[in-house]
């Protein structure tokens, strides 16, 4: 184990260790956060990344490979462009988390602000509460869990992305439409329920993906765009 | 019969201005079509340029400098404000971002080899970057776009440095477009995207929206590459002094520039030809910024946009930028709009010189195309070379009038070098208009 004070030691310092092979296999204690930026961002290797407290943008950014625990809230940015690994959150997210995101999983135990999953690639997002507007915009892969509410325009323009939604959305965006919910999709969202150690019933979910109108420019379409 | 037949005299007809024949004719497409023109190249029309401006050269009062013999020094050192590996560039011209998707992979790695050959960088594009790029280009700069196809984290740190990308010169404020018919398997697999359909690109970044929040993200990816790597921020040409004084608050090495002039892949026309300011007034603007805060030099700036000749480039380093970015002469460079392709242009209805069309794929030239047939015609290493000797023509060129202004470096010219032959340009450059004392606007900021 290797601990950093982040009130002391600043951000490069954990930064820097993470992109050390020297870190795989060990777990990363980071105290006293104080909602800077950038923590733990760019991380290379299989390590666990302890940030008691909470962080400010980009938390977790670019991560691959490592499982980053974060007890406190996140804000904006968290875990964008994420590769692979893990990226657990015990309480709210700001705008943007898991934005672009190619891979792994980010689990959000509550809130997450506008945007989230906004243009993601190919990640898993599990979200304990609601979700702002705008999510999912243009998201291209992966798939995105809300067990809570959504806000305007959800899954506006989005592309091959699945979004399993529990509760209501304020409205859908552009080409996002209500799709039927097959065996294999429950089996999918039930996987990413336990994952991230959530307890609700698949039945509870919508699914929601592109109607695929948009794909292609279309004159006729004009008015959705 | 035809003895018989009078001829119709055109003489007397009168073309309006305001309805010229090719306006006629895409009012009419327009009607026919109900959308808008797409297309590639960059803005057409007339405007003020670096060819408004003249060197004075030495005589009596300026002692020149012997060409052939006498040193002119080309190279600059770009990033020297925060990165730890800063790069330097044999020559003051440099390879503008351009994507793989919109150029073939062929036309990529030829870039790669041209710059690689004369010592300086070339730039991915939206797409990310191809292990031909990277293995051909010994200095690459990744651009790091709103769409962020193809970025990763393995890629961001293989590059000599990092674009941010907030607008270009053919459409800022605008995103793009790359139509499916240039959506092959390997272009869609590297934007994880279904092959055939059209790709959008966000005109704004996903997860940030402004200045402050900029500055975050630059030291985001400084933490990534652990403070190696320079940072470049992009701008399109508008409203480019506060533009440049908030992309150096940001954070950035190294600010570019491109003015309207720049090329795109794909973009209406109606954005190319009225969007954005021209490239003389940009860089001018751009300097006064960065003097203004004490960054001129400190801070490097690269400005593009209608670069193509040894005489561009020396005005721009006179002007006070250090290195300019070229992009469409380049293309030029490698047999874009060649006469040799005169019959397939005509099949697609138009005419070497003047087509534009490298949004649909078919580019007889192999050069802006997915087409597997068309991208072959193009050999990286015989485009390469055409690339490399270009960039040491205007490499040359650039020395020569160096030389005739007594410069033993090329950033050593300055606006004192130079007169304008037109009011518009001596108001915008700020220089004064040739025989005259004379700089309309001067006094006033901008």
């Amino acid at each position: 184990m290797t601990s950093f004070d982040i009130s002391k030691d600043g951000v490069s310092a954990l930064n820097r260790s993470l992109h050390d092979d020297a870190v795989a296999g060990m777990i990363v204690e980071a105290q006293n956060p104080g909602g800077a930026h950038n923590v733990a961002t760019g991380a290379m290797f299989d390590c666990t990344v302890n940030i008691h407290g909470h962080v400010g943008y980009y938390c977790a950014g670019m991560n691959q490979q490592a499982t980053i625990n974060v007890s406190g809230n996140a804000g904006p940015g968290l875990a964008e462009n994420m590769m692979s690994g893990r990226v657990n959150v015990s309480g709210n997210a700001s705008q943007y988390c898991g934005a672009t995101s190619h891979g792994g999983l980010l689990v959000v135990r509550g809130d997450a602000a506008a945007r989230c999953g906004i243009s993601m690639k190919g990640s898993d997002i599990v979200v304990g509460g609601s979700i702002g507007h705008m999510s999912a915009f243009m998201a291209q892969s992966g798939r995105l869990v809300v067990c809570g509410d959504a806000g305007d325009a959800l899954g506006d323009s989005i592309y091959e992305a699945r979004i399993y939604l529990r509760g209501k959305a304020s409205s859908l965006g552009t080409d996002c439409v209500e799709k039927e919910m097959r065996t294999e999709h429950k089996d999918e969202l039930a996987e990413l329920l336990e994952a991230a150690d959530l307890d609700h019933d698949v039945a509870s979910f919508r699914r929601l993906g592109s109607a695929r109108q948009l794909y292609n420019f279309k004159i006729d379409n004009l008015s959705a765009y | 019969m035809t003895d018989n037949k009078k001829e119709f005299d055109r003489s007397w007809l009168v073309e309006s201005s305001t309805f010229s024949r090719p306006v006629i004719r895409e009012i009419q497409r327009a009607a026919r079509e109900g959308i808008y023109d797409i297309r590639g190249f960059g803005a057409k029309r007339t405007i003020p340029t670096f060819d408004d401006l003249l060197f004075l050269g030495a005589s009596m009062s300026r002692y020149p400098l012997e060409g052939y013999r006498e040193t002119c020094e080309t190279a600059v050192t770009l990033g020297t404000r925060f990165a730890k590996k800063p790069i330097t560039i044999s020559t003051p011209i440099t390879i503008a971002g351009m994507s793989f998707g919109a150029l073939s992979a062929q036309a990529k790695e030829a870039l790669g080899r041209g710059a690689s050959e004369v010592g300086t960088s070339t730039t991915t594009g939206d797409g990310g970057m191809t292990p031909e790029e990277r293995g051909h280009s010994s200095l690459l700069v990744y651009q790091y776009l709103p769409s962020r196809y193809g970025m990763n984290p393995d890629d961001l740190r293989k590059a000599d440095a990092i674009e941010v990308v907030v607008g270009q010169g053919a459409k800022p404020g605008g995103g793009g477009m790359l139509l499916g018919q240039k959506i092959s398997d390997r272009v869609a697999q590297m934007r994880d995207l279904p092959k055939g359909i059209d790709q959008r690109s966000a005109c704004r970044h996903p997860d940030w929206t402004g200045p402050d929040d900029l500055e975050i993200k630059v030291q985001e990816l400084r933490e990534i590459t652990d403070w190696q790597t320079p940072v470049y921020i992009k701008v399109g040409a508008t409203r480019t002094y506060f533009d440049v004084q908030l992309a150096v608050k940001a954070g950035a090495d190294v600010v570019v520039v491109d003015g309207m002039q720049g090329g795109t892949a794909a973009t209406q026309d109606v954005f190319i030809e009225h969007v954005g300011i021209p490239t003389l007034p940009a860089t001018r603007m751009a300097v006064e910024a960065l003097k203004d805060m004490g960054m001129h030099r400190e801070v490097q700036l690269i400005v593009s946009g209608g670069i193509k000749s040894g005489a561009d480039v020396a005005k721009a380093l006179a002007m006070g930028a250090d290195a300019v970015s070229i992009g469409t002469a380049a293309l030029i460079a490698m047999g874009d709009n060649a006469p040799e392709f005169e019959d397939e242009y005509n099949e697609l209805g138009t005419s070497a010189g003047y087509y534009d069309d490298y949004q649909d794929g078919r580019d007889p030239s192999g050069i802006s195309t997915q087409d597997p047939e068309l991208g072959a015609r193009l050999d990286p290493d015989i485009a390469g070379r055409r690339v490399a000797n270009y960039l040491r023509c205007l490499t040359l060129e650039t020395q020569t009038l160096a030389r005739a202004a007594g410069k033993s470096n090329v950033r050593n010219l300055e606006p004192e070098d130079m007169v304008a032959l037109t009011v518009e340009a001596a108001a915008m450059a700020k220089i004064p208009l040739a025989g005259t004392d004379w700089v309309p606007g001067s006094g006033s900021r901008f």
